[in-house]
């Protein structure tokens, strides 16, 4: 019986020829992943169950980005946590401020994940990677800390649902649309176990920050890995840039999913999720009578230098609506010197925005723009849940950046059309 | 083992920003976090909820952040067990790795009702609603992830490894 593309990654990473989905397996891991807010829980694991060594300096990424530059003392000393525990490990990823971004922005970016990875992040976002050809997922950080004494985790081999894309997006559509209608249409549980996997002709049309940013809310509709073919465009973002060689593996010919949907890309149309739930999509055009807070612009969603520009074209020579607060984050130290270095930066203070170094902040109602009771705002996040960016009666409307950035110009949903 | 007291009922989609809003993830502290556990949905829960009570919900149970926080101030606010018809797949992991006992089961998550008294064995997936008397079998774990469970969590399951190998 053939393999999906994920199955075939975790054999390898095995030792098995084969594998099935529902099996139990354990695979060796390329890379190691934890934040400021997991990673001091899994040290504290670690610690308690008398481990004293790292099973490789090299493979472990320990990211501070929820809550730096720190918001409060608390996180000063998670921080502090991370940063000890980094340099007495001799963690070689490890980014502190000055050097971080949003780990999902950021280890991409870096070229410290590549094609034929096997990836445990303790963030859920972790499924990002698989736009570059790997097998990610999120888990906590008991699982992170058994990674980083072991190098080894454990899976149940995922069965997978295929997604054959076809055509060309819309100029005012970005993968946000695209990820957006899908978990509209499948739901939030959708995927729940399974993997992801996206195929067909329209994948060579999608850029590489769209694949990063599907794959990104491949979580949202309950996935355990949503991933992309390897192809020119991969191997062109990971050319020169790639610590590690890739490896390509590919779907057999005869590989069993438990359903096929097809996307049409052509058809996408400008999408929110509207609160409380992701799942919760309309198209932008329904709903321009919703009057707006706030906006923000960044996250390991859309924090890329595409999403950047997208906001910057939009934005340029015009104005934010009257008492409306945008908040754009770019997603890197790399991400926001373009901005500087392409008058981006500029441009966005002109229009009345505020621009913030990286960091997650308003994304989970950490800091750096939390709503209070009865506020909107629209976001180029992830997630919309009750609370999310701030008090339990705020809510967040979930959307790309062209669509946020065009309601930061009305202060109404608006959907963008090129002028 | 097992587990009885009083139902908390959460509805499907319970997500890990209300089980631990992270607002307060500026601590690692358990015990500081488990006195917001579910507020954003259920300000009484906290005050009410005894050692050894029950919480059952609907689908998805779970859902979102990979935050270990999550399963961890259910376990450290005293809950013997969740019951739910299924759960996300990181919170799943999380719950099995610290060591608090979850179990699917549709039909009990389906009819038991908030403030039952139920009973659960772990050790059989026996679930007992003595508030109507009914009882229900729950998917027992696979014995991998039941080895996990009595070695009292994932890390000490590895540290016996390494012990017998």
């Amino acid at each position: 019986m053939g393999m999906t593309m994920t199955q075939k990654i975790l054999a390898f990473h095995a030792g098995l020829e084969n594998v099935v989905a529902g099996q139990l397996i354990s695979a060796k891991l390329d890379i190691v992943l934890g934040n400021d807010i997991t990673t001091p829980v899994a040290v504290n694991e670690f610690k308690k169950a008398g481990f004293d060594k790292v099973f490789d300096k090299d493979k472990v990424a320990i990211v501070l980005d929820h809550f730096v530059p720190n918001k409060d003392i608390k996180a000063a000393q998670q921080s502090k946590t991370c940063r000890e525990f980094a340099c007495s490990h001799c963690v070689s990823h490890f980014y502190d401020v000055g050097k971080m971004g949003i780990e999902h922005a950021l280890l991409p970016e870096q070229g410290v994940v590549t094609a034929g990875d096997c990836i445990i992040g303790a963030d859920s976002h972790t499924c990002t990677y698989g736009a570059l050809g790997a097998f990610s997922t999120g888990v906590g950080s008991t699982d992170m800390a058994a990674g980083m004494a072991t190098g080894m985790a454990w899976f149940k081999v995922p069965p997978a649902i295929k997604f054959n894309l076809t055509g060309e997006l819309p100029s005012n559509c970005s993968g946000k649309d695209v990820i957006l209608s899908i978990i509209g249409m499948i739901g939030v549980d959708g995927a729940l176990y399974k993997s992801m996997e996206f195929t067909g002709e329209g994948v060579k049309n999608l850029s590489m920050d769209d694949r990063l940013c599907i794959c990104n809310m491949a979580i949202e509709a309950g996935a355990k890995n949503g991933i992309f073919p390897v192809d020119d465009v991969t191997l062109e973002y990971l050319s020169g840039r790639s610590e590690r060689e890739p490896v390509v593996f590919t779907a057999d010919e005869d590989a069993v999913y438990e359903k096929t949907i097809d996307i049409n890309l052509s058809e996408i149309v400008p999408t929110v999720a509207c609160p409380h739930l992701p799942e919760n999509t309309h198209p932008a055009s329904e709903l321009s009578n919703i009057k707006i807070d706030q906006v923000v612009i960044g996250s390991c969603t859309n924090g890329r230098l595409e999403d950047m520009e997208a906001t910057f074209k939009i934005l340029n020579g015009n104005k934010i609506a009257q008492g409306i607060r945008c908040i754009i984050i770019p997603g890197t130290m790399q991400i926001l010197r373009e901005c500087v270095q392409r008058g981006w930066y500029t441009a966005f203070i002109d229009a009345g925005a505020v621009v913030s170094t990286p960091t997650c902040g308003p994304c989970l109602g950490g800091y750096m723009g939390i709503l209070a009771e009865g506020e909107k705002c629209i976001a180029t996040t992830n997630r919309n849940f009750v609370g999310r960016m701030g008090h339990v009666d705020s809510e967040v409307y979930l959307a790309s950046p062209h669509t946020a950035a065009a309601s930061a110009l009305t202060g109404y949903i608006t959907e963008f059309k090129e002028a | 083992m097992n587990t009885q007291g009083k139902v908390f009922k959460y509805p499907d989609n319970v997500d890990t920003d209300v089980i631990i809003p992270a607002r307060y993830l500026n601590t690692p502290d358990a015990k500081e976090l488990s006195l917001h556990c579910m507020e954003d949905i259920d300000t009484e829960f906290v005050k009410n909820v005894k050692t050894g009570d029950v919480m059952v919900a609907g689908w998805n149970f779970g859902c979102g952040s990979s935050r270990e926080h999550a399963p961890l101030v259910i376990k450290t606010c005293g809950t013997g067990c969740v019951i739910a018809k299924s759960f996300a797949r990181i919170f799943y992991r999380n719950a099995i790795n610290i060591g608090l006992p979850i179990l699917e089961c549709e039909e009990a998550a389906e009819e038991i009702n908030q403030n039952d008294e139920v009973k659960v064995d772990f050790d059989t997936g026996v679930i007992t609603n003595l508030s109507t008397g009914k009882t229900y079998k729950a998917q027992p774990f696979p014995p991998f992830i039941q080895n996990i469970i009595k070695s009292g969590g994932l890390l000490k399951s590895l540290k016996e490894g390494e012990n017998n190998g």
